[in-house]
């Protein structure tokens, strides 16, 4: 379902010191730092998985996510998703996929939530049946029926992030992708996430790749982990792999970190 | 759903988004309008003391302001999107776009919708009323055509040069300022015929930026300095300037970086 191979990303990143000096000595030098963000990514996703993408700040997770969703075109090496080449086929690709940034809303920012929705719908060209059936479903799974009437820049956090999720899924997506999904939420709002896309999972065999910082999502949520660290792959298993994962997780995984020296 | 009925959409959703602030709305507006009144001023008191230039008189200049700044108008209230695109980048809203099942450049012209352009719009409309009243030109089917032509090339052209403000954000991720030399700085030139510039300035704007096409030569027509047979539709064949303009766009979105993590 998703074949991933060799993929190579770099960009270059000026670098300049503080100061004014150094600013205006940028101004006509630029020092530029390469920076391989993905160096021969390979893996393969089977439909119906959930997989945990980790590895620490800065490892090359969001830059997968891009060029899986179709958003960045790498330098070298294949991607394959349902048969189709995501930057080159971007538009049926992405009819396919949805997509949650935790830190960045899909919602028009002044108008209820119901108003975004009824644009995506148009967006999607979901038939009406189908977007009152999926919108029933979500609004009664993620509890939001006294969210829709009110505007985006209104919500918390938590609320919103609801929202967002559920504007992701209108259009019946097979494959997910969640770039840190629970990323400031407080207790009762995460377990109602976690909860809630293992549904989705079990009930719509979505496929479900899931970048986080939060342990207790992937305890929750994911057989299958993924560890990337300076752009390249350097674990592809279960839990059980990683030494020490059942006790305290958040140890485990800094443990891990410092031994692979990322 | 075709592309025309989404933009109604989205036109909607901007709608309801300016009515959340409706000072602002109205003031903006009002200050739009005033604004290129000014303009209109400028002209008004300079023939006060000069009644020709280049063989121009003061109706004819204004016919010629008028019309450019009716094209100008029209292309920014549809291609006002592409204005603020450095910021569409940097907030990451193009990510977003990217992930949408939809030609990208429906989708930036669609994100913002500048209704306060109405105001300029509008001085724009009485002013083009105006000056067709105040020229002497006897009116008949082909100069009027003539007029139409004018308005389609013009916003292409205009268009166009939105456009390529735009790509050339994918490499610098900031709006160059120089760009407005050719969008605001043409509404501006294009008060007067642009013969008054000179012979150089005149092959330039035939020949490189097809201003000349949209604007010098079928006015020409109309005032009967020159009558051709294919003046009239020098206009049209200025709309084969998007084409460049739209090879550069699709090269930008191909080489785009996104902002943010890698």
């Amino acid at each position: 379902m998703i074949e991933v191979q060799h993929l190579c990303k770099t960009f270059y990143v000026a670098r300049r010191g503080a100061g004014f000096g150094q600013a205006l000595h940028s101004l006509f030098h630029k020092d530029y730092e390469e920076i391989r963000a993905l160096d021969d990514v390979s893996f393969s996703i089977q439909e119906g998985e959930m997989v945990g993408y980790i590895g620490p700040n800065g490892a090359g997770k969001s830059s997968t996510i891009k060029i899986l969703s179709g958003i960045l075109v790498p330098d070298g090496g294949s991607c394959i998703i349902n048969g189709r080449v995501p930057w080159q086929d971007r538009i049926s690709h992405v009819r396919e996929i949805g997509v949650v940034f935790g830190q960045r809303t899909q919602l028009w920012w002044d108008v209820p939530v119901m108003d975004s929705y009824e644009l995506l719908r148009d967006i999607y060209g979901v038939p009406e049946a189908i977007y009152q059936e999926n919108l029933e479903e979500l609004t009664d799974l993620l509890n939001l029926s006294e969210l829709l009437k009110t505007p985006v820049r209104q919500l918390s956090l938590g609320q919103r992030m609801r929202c967002e999720i559920a504007a992701s899924l209108l259009h019946n997506p097979r494959i997910l992708f969640l770039d840190e999904p629970t990323i400031g939420l407080d207790a009762v709002s995460k377990l109602a996430v976690r909860k809630f896309i293992l549904r989705r999972n079990q009930l719509h065999h979505t496929t479900v790749i899931l970048t986080t910082h939060d342990m207790q999502d992937i305890e929750a949520l994911t057989k299958r982990i993924i560890l990337i660290g300076k752009g390249k792959i350097l674990l592809d298993g279960t839990l059980d792999d990683i030494p020490g994962s059942h006790g305290n997780m958040e140890q485990a995984m800094a443990d891990l970190y410092r031994n692979y020296g990322i | 759903m075709g592309g025309l009925r989404l933009y109604k959409r989205y036109f909607l959703i901007q709608v309801k988004s300016a009515m959340q602030y409706k000072t602002s709305f109205l003031l903006t507006t009002i200050g739009q309008f005033l604004t290129s009144f000014n303009v209109f001023l400028g002209i008004y008191f300079m023939f006060q003391r000069f009644h020709a230039v280049e063989g121009f008189t003061y109706s004819e200049v204004l016919l010629c302001f008028s019309i450019t700044l009716m094209e100008f108008s029209l292309a920014e209230a549809f291609f006002r999107g592409f204005d603020t695109f450095s910021g569409i980048i940097s907030n990451g809203e193009f990510d977003r776009i990217m992930v949408r099942p939809r030609n990208e450049i429906l989708q930036v012209l669609g994100s913002r919708i500048e209704l306060t352009r109405i105001g300029r719009f509008l001085q724009a409309a009485v002013l083009f009323v105006y000056g067709i009243m105040k020229s002497h030109v006897l009116w008949s089917w082909d100069k009027a055509v003539t007029v139409l032509f004018m308005l389609i090339g013009g916003t292409a052209v205009f268009s166009g040069l939105f456009l390529i403000y735009a790509a050339i954000c994918f490499f610098t991720l900031e709006g160059l300022e120089f760009m407005n030399i050719l969008t605001d700085g043409a509404r501006e030139y294009g008060k007067y015929p642009i013969s008054i510039y000179g012979k150089r300035v005149l092959q330039f704007c035939t020949f490189v930026i097809p201003y000349a096409l949209i604007q010098y030569y079928p006015i020409c027509y109309i005032l009967e300095k020159n009558s051709s047979w294919w003046y009239p539709f020098l206009p049209l064949l200025a709309i084969l300037f998007l084409i460049p303009c739209l090879c550069l766009w699709k090269f930008g979105v191909h080489h785009y970086k996104s902002t943010g993590s890698y």
